[in-house]
C-alpha cells in the first residue's frame, strides 16, 4: 500500500485504462494525502491506492467498501469538501471525480474508520431486527426525548449537514426540444444521432463525465471498426457540434413529470479544482420534450449470501470499469460468485490483465454458451451449483467458504483479496415508471420491463430488455427516426452504426433472481447495504404479516435509503415472493419516485436566494424617503416607510411626534402602494354597482366615494375610495395587499358573469406615485404648485377629484383623508414622483410639517375609527359588523354578496361587532389579538367574546386607544369588559370607534 | 413627451448596465405606453387612429413604418401600444384614439412599466433561465410577443430581432428583473 | 408542470402562466337577492369534487388574462379539452378516443 510504484496508485496497471498517467491529482482521504489520476472517481483512486475500506454501514456500523462504480452505490458515502464552507455529506465515492485539493472523509464512524465504537451495534444486532424502531421506541415515553432521539439517532447517521451558508450559486434553465434522450450509452447515442441527423432538436444527457454508458467497461463491442468507447466519444463530439443538439454530461435526469416535463441536474463545477466564480455549481434543466427516449440502461445486482458486504466484494461490472476504464486492479486474487454470464467476461478481463482468478462459484447448473469451456481453457476453476457460505476478513475480504448449493457445513476455504459478484441485471425503469408507465413482468427473462406508456416516450436498449447490441442499435435508430418524424422533422436517411460483437451469448445476460433466493438462514446476507437490511429481515417481515411489498419495504426499510434500492429492490421482492410462495408479479413492485438520485437543495432553489428570493418592490419615492431617514417595513413584497426617527429618537417618540405634527401642521406620506384600477367604458358605473355594495350611478364626475366590496358570502373583501373622473371613467383604489386579488376578482365577474357590460379594467397601481398631504396646512403646502385646479374648500370639497397639473406634470388630485384632517392625495406619473415630492417637501419642511410613515398612519386612522381591511376584519366580518351598513345600498337588485348578506347567521344581533375599547388605566396599551371576556373570574376555559384588532398609544388623545370585535358589541356601550393577560387582567370600557374629533369638523379644515 | 421643463422622467433603472460578452442588458428609453382595450369591431378604426394595423393574431407585435410605434397583442381584446414619444405624449395618443369615435378603453400606463433590452447571441438563453416558454426562433419568431413569467414576476416579452428581446415589467419589479437577468447572463453562453 | 392549451392564445402554454379558478358551469342566478338559503348553499358552498373528468375554470392570468374552461381528469392530470368561457358545457370526448389518447403514443 505504500510507495507509488506507478503514477496514481500502486494498483494502477501500466497500459490499462483510459486515463493519462502523467496527469496526476492530489487529494486526501481521512487526512491522508493520496495521488490519483485526472478522470478518477474517488472510488477508483482509492482502490488504485489499495484502499477498499470506505465507510461504515448505517445501522450496524459494519466496514464497507465500494459495491459499484456508478450512481447506484449504496455503501461508499463520504463527506467531500473543497473548503470550510463547501462540504457535502453522503457523496457517492463512485460518482465524485477527484481534483487537486479535494478532501474526502469517511462518515458514520468514531473515532476512526478502522476502529469504530459504533460497531458494537453489529454485535447487538439481534436487538435491531426488522421493525425494531416500531417495536422498541414505543416505551417508556420519556425515553424518546432523552435517549432514543439524541443517542440512537446519532449512532445511526448519514454524515453531518454543513453549518455555513452555501457560498456557491446555482442556475436554472428551461429548455424545449423535439427529442430528449436520457442516457448516452450505445442505445442513447444511436437514437440521438438518428434523430439529430433527421433535423430534430435533440437534448441528450448522461450522468457520467463522458458518454458511453456500458461501453465504459464492455470492451467486447466494436462500432464502425473502432472500440465502442472511442465511437461513443466521437459520436458525442459530432452531436455537440450540431446546432440542433445539446449534449449534457454529468447530467442526471432525476424526475419525469407530466406531459414530458423532465428535470435534469447538471453538475458543473464539482469536478473542478478551480471553478470560475461565474460558473454555477449545478444547473437545473427543466426540459419539455415532444418525445422522450429512455435509454437508461440496467443496473447489476449483487449476490445475497452471508458476509456479502465485506470491503473488496463488489459487482463484476464495477471491477470491469475499474480495470478497463480507470486501469485499476481491484485485487491480486479475485474470486467470482455469480448467477449471470456477464461476470465471466469480468473475470476474463481481469485474468488477461494479470489478476489471478482462484475460482468462479457458479450458482446455476452451468453458465450460458461456451463460457464454462472457455473458463476451463483459461485454467480457471468453475464450481457450478455452488454457493458461498461465509466470508472472512475484518476490514477487507480475505477468504470465502464455498459449499455445494443447498449443502450445509463449513465448506472449502479459498483465500482471496477481492470477490466479484453478479446476480443479473435490473433494467432501469425508474424514469419510465415515474412517467406513470406501467411495467410488465417478463417471465422468460425474469425481469420487469417497460409495458404500457403513459406519455409520449419510448424505452430502448438495456432498460427495455434489449440485450443484443445489434438488435439494440436497430431499435435505437428506429426510435430516433420515429421521434424526429413524430416531431415533424424530415427524414434524411439513417446513420451507419455497424456492430462487431464478440461477447458471450447475449440472451443470457439476465439470470433472473437466482442470487437472491436460497441464501442460507445463518449469518448476515445483505439485501440493502445502505440500510443494513438482510434476507432474514425480509423473511421475518413476511412472517410477521407484511404481505404487501409496500409494507415489507416500510417495515424493513429495504430500498428506503438514499440509493432508493437500486441494487436491492428486486432482491427484496424475490425473497418476499419466495417466502409468500407467490410469483413475483403478484407481490408487485414498489413505486418509483423522483428524484432518481439525490438532488441538492441548491439546484432546486436555483437563483431564488438573496435579493432574488422574493421581489422587493420599492415605490417611486423610496430613494428620497430613505434620504430623509425612513425606517422601512415589509408589507407583502413592498418596502414601506414605517417611521422617520430623528437623531436619538425611539420609534415610540418618532411616531408620537409624527401623529402630533400631522394634526397640528401637516405631514407628507407615501401612499403609492395603494392598489389602483382604472375602470373605463359606458357601463363602468353599472359594473361598479355590481361589484360594490354602494350605488354609483349618482356619483358626479369629480366626486369620490368610499366603497365596500364583498365576497359572494357577504363578508368584506376589500375597501377603498373610488373617484369618478368622467361619466365613463373611474379611478378605483384598493388596499395595498388587496390590489392583485381585487383586480382578479373584478375580472372574474366581468369576464364570466357580466360579459355583456361594456367596460374594461386596467391596473394603474404603478402608473401613479401618490403623495398624501394631510393636516390643517395641507392646502397651503400644495397651493403654489397646483396649476389649473381650484383647490378652495368650496370648489373642491372633501371627497372630490380633479385632473390638472402639479409642478408642471399631470396630476389626479384627490381631496380625501385617511387621517381625519384636511387632506389631499396627489397622484403623479411615477417617473415624476421623486421630483414632485422633493418640491413639496422643501416647502412643507419649511412650514414645520413632517414626513410620516405607516405606523403614524395606522394610529391617525384608528383615532378616527377608520378600519383597515385585513386588520380589523378577517374574512368573517360583514359591513354591519364593522359599523358600515350605511355603505350598503338598500335598493339595488343585485351586487356581489347580496345573497350572502341575507343569510340568517349574518343577521344575528349577537354577532361580533366592531367597537372601541378604552383601558381603565389610560397608559396601558392592549396587545393586538388579545382575547376579551365578560367575567374575569370564570373558570378556565373562559368564554371569549371577542378580540382586540387594533391598539395604539394615541399622542393626540393622551391615552391608549383600541378597536375590537366583541359579541353584541354595539349594545355594550359603556360596559366594562376584561382582557386577561398572563401577568394580569386589564379592565376596559366599551366605546364607539371614534376617539378624536367626533364631529369630523377637521376634515373640512 | 409630456415631460415639462425642469422635471425629468426618472427611469427606475437609471444608470444600470449589465450582462457580458454574449448578452447585454440595457434599460430601454423612456416610452409612451397605452393599454388599449377594444372589441373586434373597433380594431379597424383604432388601427387608423394609431397609424398601424393592430395585430389580431395571438403572440404578435406590429411596428409602424418608421419604427416609432408598435402594438403588441396581449389578449383577444388587449394591446400594449408603445410609442417613442418623439411626436407627442400619452395624452395625444389617448386623444387620437378617442377621436376615432369607436368604443374602446385607452389607459396611460407609460410610467407603470419599464423595459430592459436583452441583446446578443445569448439573449434567448439568458431569458430561458426564468421564462418557461419555448424561445426558439421557430416557436417565438421575430415580433412574437407575449405576457409571460420571468422567475417570480410577470413580464411582457417581445422579440424585436433574432438576438434582441424587450422585457417589459412593472416598475417596482424592475429591480428584480434586472438582477435576475444579470444573474442569468453570468451563466448563459450562446 | 402541466401544459394547458389556451383557447384564446391558440397555443399550449406552461402551467405557471395560469391560475386555477374552481369548478366551471356553476350558474350565478340573475335573481341573487331572492335565493333561498338552500339555493345559496348549493350555489356557493357545495362542490362535487369528483374523481375523474371534471369541468373547471382556469385563468391565463400571466398570458392573455382570459378565463377559460377545461375538462381535466383528476386521476391522470390530463387535460381532455379547453374552451372559451361562456361556451356551453361540451360533451366529453368518447371514451375510446380518450383511451387512445392515454395509451397510444410512444411505441
Amino acid at each position: 500500500m505504500s510507495g507509488n510504484a506507478y503514477q496514481g496508485g500502486a494498483n494502477r496497471l501500466p497500459g490499462k485504462g483510459r486515463l493519462t498517467p502523467a496527469k496526476t491529482v492530489r487529494f486526501s482521504f481521512d487526512g491522508r494525502i493520496l495521488t490519483g489520476l485526472e478522470g478518477d472517481t474517488l472510488a477508483s483512486a482509492l482502490i488504485a491506492n489499495g484502499i477498499h475500506l470506505m465507510g461504515r454501514s448505517f445501522k450496524y456500523h459494519r466496514p464497507r467498501g465500494v459495491l459499484s462504480a456508478g450512481a447506484e452505490e449504496p455503501n461508499a458515502l463520504m463527506q467531500v469538501s473543497r473548503d470550510s464552507a463547501r462540504y457535502q455529506p453522503n457523496v457517492r465515492a463512485s460518482v465524485q471525480e477527484i481534483f487537486d485539493g479535494l478532501r474526502a472523509s469517511s462518515q458514520n464512524r468514531y473515532p476512526s474508520l478502522a476502529c469504530d465504537v459504533g460497531a458494537v451495534n453489529d454485535a447487538l444486532s439481534p436487538l435491531f431486527s426488522a421493525g425494531f424502531y416500531y417495536k422498541t421506541f414505543m416505551w417508556p415515553r420519556t425515553a424518546w426525548n432523552k435517549l432514543y432521539e439524541p443517542v440512537i439517532r446519532r449512532a445511526a447517521g448519514l454524515g453531518e449537514s454543513p453549518k455555513e451558508a452555501d457560498p456557491d450559486h446555482y442556475a436554472q434553465r428551461y429548455a424545449h426540444c423535439d427529442v430528449l434522450v436520457v442516457g448516452g450509452g450505445l442505445a442513447g447515442l444511436s437514437a440521438a444521432l438518428a434523430a439529430a441527423e433527421s433535423g430534430a432538436s435533440v437534448i441528450i444527457c448522461d450522468e457520467q463525465p463522458e458518454m458511453g454508458g456500458a461501453l465504459h467497461f464492455d470492451t467486447s463491442i466494436a462500432v464502425n471498426g473502432e472500440t465502442g468507447f472511442d465511437w461513443a466519444q466521437k459520436t458525442a463530439a459530432r452531436l455537440a457540434f450540431m446546432d440542433n443538439v445539446r449534449v449534457l454530461t454529468r447530467t442526471t435526469a432525476f424526475g419525469y413529470y407530466a406531459q414530458n416535463f423532465v428535470g435534469l441536474t447538471e453538475r458543473v463545477t464539482d469536478h473542478l479544482a478551480l471553478p470560475s466564480p461565474d460558473q454555477p455549481r449545478e444547473r437545473l434543466w427543466q426540459v419539455r420534450a415532444k418525445r422522450v427516449v429512455l435509454a437508461t440502461g440496467a443496473i447489476e445486482r449483487h449476490m445475497v449470501f452471508p458476509g456479502n458486504d465485506r470491503p473488496g466484494i463488489m459487482l463484476a461490472s464495477a471491477a470491469r470499469i475499474f480495470l478497463n476504464h480507470y486501469g485499476v486492479a481491484i485485487g491480486a486474487k479475485v474470486a467470482v460468485y455469480t448467477a449471470c454470464d456477464s461476470a465471466y467476461e469480468a473475470a476474463f478481463d481481469l485474468q488477461d490483465a494479470g489478476v489471478r482468478i482462484p475460482v468462479i462459484v457458479e450458482a446455476r447448473d452451468r453458465p450460458g454458451g461456451t463460457l464454462l469451456e472457455e473458463a476451463r481453457t483459461r485454467g480457471i476453476e468453475v464450481l457450478t451449483r455452488h454457493a458461498i457460505a461465509s466470508t472472512k476478513g475484518r476490514l477487507r475480504v480475505s477468504s470465502i467458504a464455498v459449499v455445494p448449493a443447498g449443502a450445509s457445513g463449513k465448506g472449502r476455504d479459498i483465500e482471496v483479496d477481492a470477490l466479484i459478484i453478479s446476480a443479473g441485471w435490473t433494467p432501469s425503469v425508474h424514469l419510465f415508471s415515474q412517467s406513470r408507465g406501467k411495467v410488465a413482468w417478463d417471465a422468460e427473462s425474469g425481469r420487469f420491463l417497460p409495458g404500457v406508456n403513459a406519455q409520449d416516450c419510448v424505452s430502448i436498449g438495456a432498460c427495455a430488455g434489449t440485450d443484443d447490441p445489434v438488435a439494440l442499435v436497430e431499435q435505437a435508430v428506429e426510435a430516433g427516426l420515429d421521434a424526429a418524424n413524430g416531431a415533424g422533422s424530415e427524414m434524411s436517411g439513417r446513420p451507419v452504426i455497424d456492430i462487431d460483437h464478440e461477447g458471450s451469448d447475449a440472451g443470457s445476460w439476465s439470470a433472473g433472481l437466482v442470487g437472491a433466493v436460497g441464501a442460507p438462514e445463518s449469518g448476515k446476507a445483505f439485501v440493502d447495504f445502505q440500510n443494513d437490511v438482510t434476507a432474514k429481515d425480509i423473511r421475518l417481515a413476511v412472517r410477521e404479516g407484511m404481505h404487501s411489498i409496500e409494507h415489507v419495504k416500510r417495515f424493513t426499510t429495504n430500498g428506503m435509503a438514499t440509493d432508493q434500492g437500486k441494487t436491492s429492490n428486486m432482491h427484496g421482492l424475490a425473497i418476499a415472493a419466495e417466502t409468500l410462495g407467490k410469483p413475483i408479479p403478484q407481490v408487485g413492485l414498489t413505486t418509483f419516485r423522483a428524484p432518481y438520485t439525490p438532488v441538492t437543495f441548491g439546484t432546486i432553489v436555483g437563483q431564488s436566494r438573496g435579493v432574488l428570493f422574493d421581489p422587493a418592490r420599492k415605490t417611486p419615492l423610496h430613494a428620497c424617503l430613505e434620504t430623509n431617514g425612513a425606517v422601512f417595513e415589509d408589507v407583502g413584497q413592498w418596502k414601506r416607510a414605517w417611521y422617520f426617527p430623528r437623531a436619538g429618537e425611539t420609534m415610540h417618540a418618532a411616531v408620537s411626534r409624527e401623529c402630533r405634527t400631522v394634526r397640528e401642521v401637516a405631514g407628507l406620506f407615501d401612499a403609492s402602494t395603494l392598489g389602483k384600477i382604472e375602470v373605463v367604458g359606458p357601463d363602468a358605473a353599472a359594473f361598479l354597482n355590481l361589484l360594490y355594495t354602494n350605488a354609483w350611478d349618482k356619483l358626479e364626475p369629480g366626486r369620490c366615494k368610499y366603497g365596500i366590496m364583498l365576497r359572494e358570502d357577504g363578508f368584506i373583501y376589500d375597501d377603498g375610495v373610488v373617484g369618478r373622473l368622467a361619466a365613463d371613467r373611474f379611478h378605483v383604489t384598493t388596499t395595498t395587499g388587496g390590489a392583485p386579488r381585487v383586480l382578479h376578482h373584478m375580472e372574474d365577474y366581468l369576464q364570466t358573469e357580466f360579459p355583456h357590460l361594456d367596460v374594461w379594467l386596467t391596473s394603474i397601481t404603478e402608473q401613479w406615485a401618490v403623495i398624501a398631504v394631510q393636516g390643517p396646512q395641507a392646502r397651503d403646502i400644495i397651493a403654489p404648485f397646483v396649476d389649473g385646479i381650484d383647490i378652495s374648500d368650496d370648489a373642491m370639497p372633501h371627497m372630490s377629484v380633479r385632473e390638472g397639473k402639479i409642478c408642471g406634470v399631470p396630476t389626479r388630485l384627490f381631496r380625501m383623508s385617511f387621517t381625519g384632517e384636511r387632506g389631499f392625495e396627489i397622484n403623479v406619473p411615477a417617473d415624476y414622483g421623486q421630483s414632485v415630492f422633493e418640491a413639496l417637501w422643501e416647502r412643507a419642511e419649511a412650514m414645520d410639517a413632517c414626513l410620516y410613515g405607516t405606523e403614524a398612519m395606522h394610529v391617525l386612522r384608528a383615532e378616527k375609527g377608520y378600519i383597515i381591511v385585513g386588520q380589523d376584519t378577517d374574512g368573517t366580518v360583514t359591513p354591519d359588523d364593522a359599523g358600515l351598513s350605511w355603505a350598503v345600498a338598500k335598493k339595488k337588485p343585485d351586487f356581489v354578496g347580496i345573497a350572502g348578506l341575507k343569510r340568517a347567521d349574518l343577521q344575528r344581533p349577537d354577532r361580533k361587532q366592531l367597537v372601541g375599547l378604552k383601558t381603565k388605566d389610560p397608559t396601558l396599551v392592549l396587545e393586538e389579538g388579545a382575547q376579551i371576556v365578560a367575567d374575569p373570574n370564570e373558570k378556565i376555559p373562559m368564554t371569549m367574546i371577542g378580540h382586540v384588532t387594533s391598539s395604539y398609544w394615541s399622542e393626540n388623545c393622551g391615552r391608549s386607544i383600541a378597536m375590537a370585535v366583541v359579541a353584541g358589541g354595539r349594545s355594550r356601550m359603556g360596559e366594562t369588559l376584561y382582557v386577561p393577560m398572563p401577568d394580569r387582567t386589564i379592565e376596559v370600557e366599551v366605546t364607539d370607534t371614534v376617539f378624536f374629533d367626533k364631529q369630523g369638523e377637521r376634515l373640512n379644515g | 413627451m409630456d415631460s415639462p421643463v425642469g422635471v425629468e422622467r426618472l427611469h427606475p433603472l437609471h444608470g444600470r448596465r449589465g450582462g457580458g460578452a454574449a448578452v447585454g442588458l440595457t434599460p430601454a428609453q423612456a416610452a409612451v405606453r397605452i393599454s388599449l382595450r377594444a372589441k373586434p369591431d373597433a380594431v379597424s378604426a383604432l388601427s387608423g387612429g394609431l397609424g398601424l394595423d393592430l395585430p389580431t393574431r395571438p403572440k404578435t407585435a406590429v411596428v409602424n413604418a418608421d419604427g416609432t410605434r408598435s402594438a403588441l397583442w396581449l389578449g383577444p381584446d388587449e394591446w400594449l401600444v408603445i410609442d417613442d414619444g418623439e411626436h407627442g405624449g400619452s395624452a395625444d395618443l389617448v386623444k387620437a384614439l378617442a377621436d376615432t369615435g369607436v368604443l374602446h378603453s385607452a389607459v396611460d400606463v407609460s410610467h407603470r412599466q419599464t423595459a430592459i433590452m436583452v441583446t446578443g447571441e445569448a439573449a434567448a438563453e439568458t431569458l430561458a433561465a426564468g421564462c418557461p416558454q419555448d424561445l426558439s426562433l421557430k416557436a417565438f419568431p421575430v415580433n412574437a410577443c407575449s405576457r409571460t413569467v420571468l422567475g417570480k414576476i410577470e413580464i411582457v416579452l417581445w422579440r424585436m430581432a433574432d438576438d434582441m428581446f424587450r422585457v417589459e415589467c412593472w416598475r417596482s419589479y424592475s429591480d428584480y428583473a434586472f438582477a435576475f437577468l444579470s444573474e442569468a447572463a453570468r451563466d448563459a453562453k450562446a | 408542470m402541466l401544459l394547458i392549451r389556451c383557447p384564446y392564445c391558440d397555443e399550449s402554454r406552461p402551467e405557471i402562466e395560469f391560475r386555477h379558478a374552481g369548478e366551471a358551469h356553476i350558474v350565478r342566478s340573475d335573481k341573487m337577492a331572492d335565493l333561498t338559503p338552500d339555493e345559496f348553499e348549493r350555489y356557493f358552498f357545495l362542490r362535487d369534487n369528483r374523481k375523474g373528468d371534471v369541468y373547471e375554470r382556469w385563468r391565463h392570468i400571466h398570458g392573455c388574462g382570459r378565463f377559460l374552461n377545461a375538462v381535466r381528469n383528476t386521476v391522470t392530470d390530463r387535460f381532455l379539452m379547453t374552451y372559451k368561457a361562456g361556451e356551453p358545457r361540451p360533451a366529453l370526448p368518447d371514451p375510446q378516443a380518450q383511451a387512445a389518447a392515454t395509451e397510444g403514443n410512444g411505441q
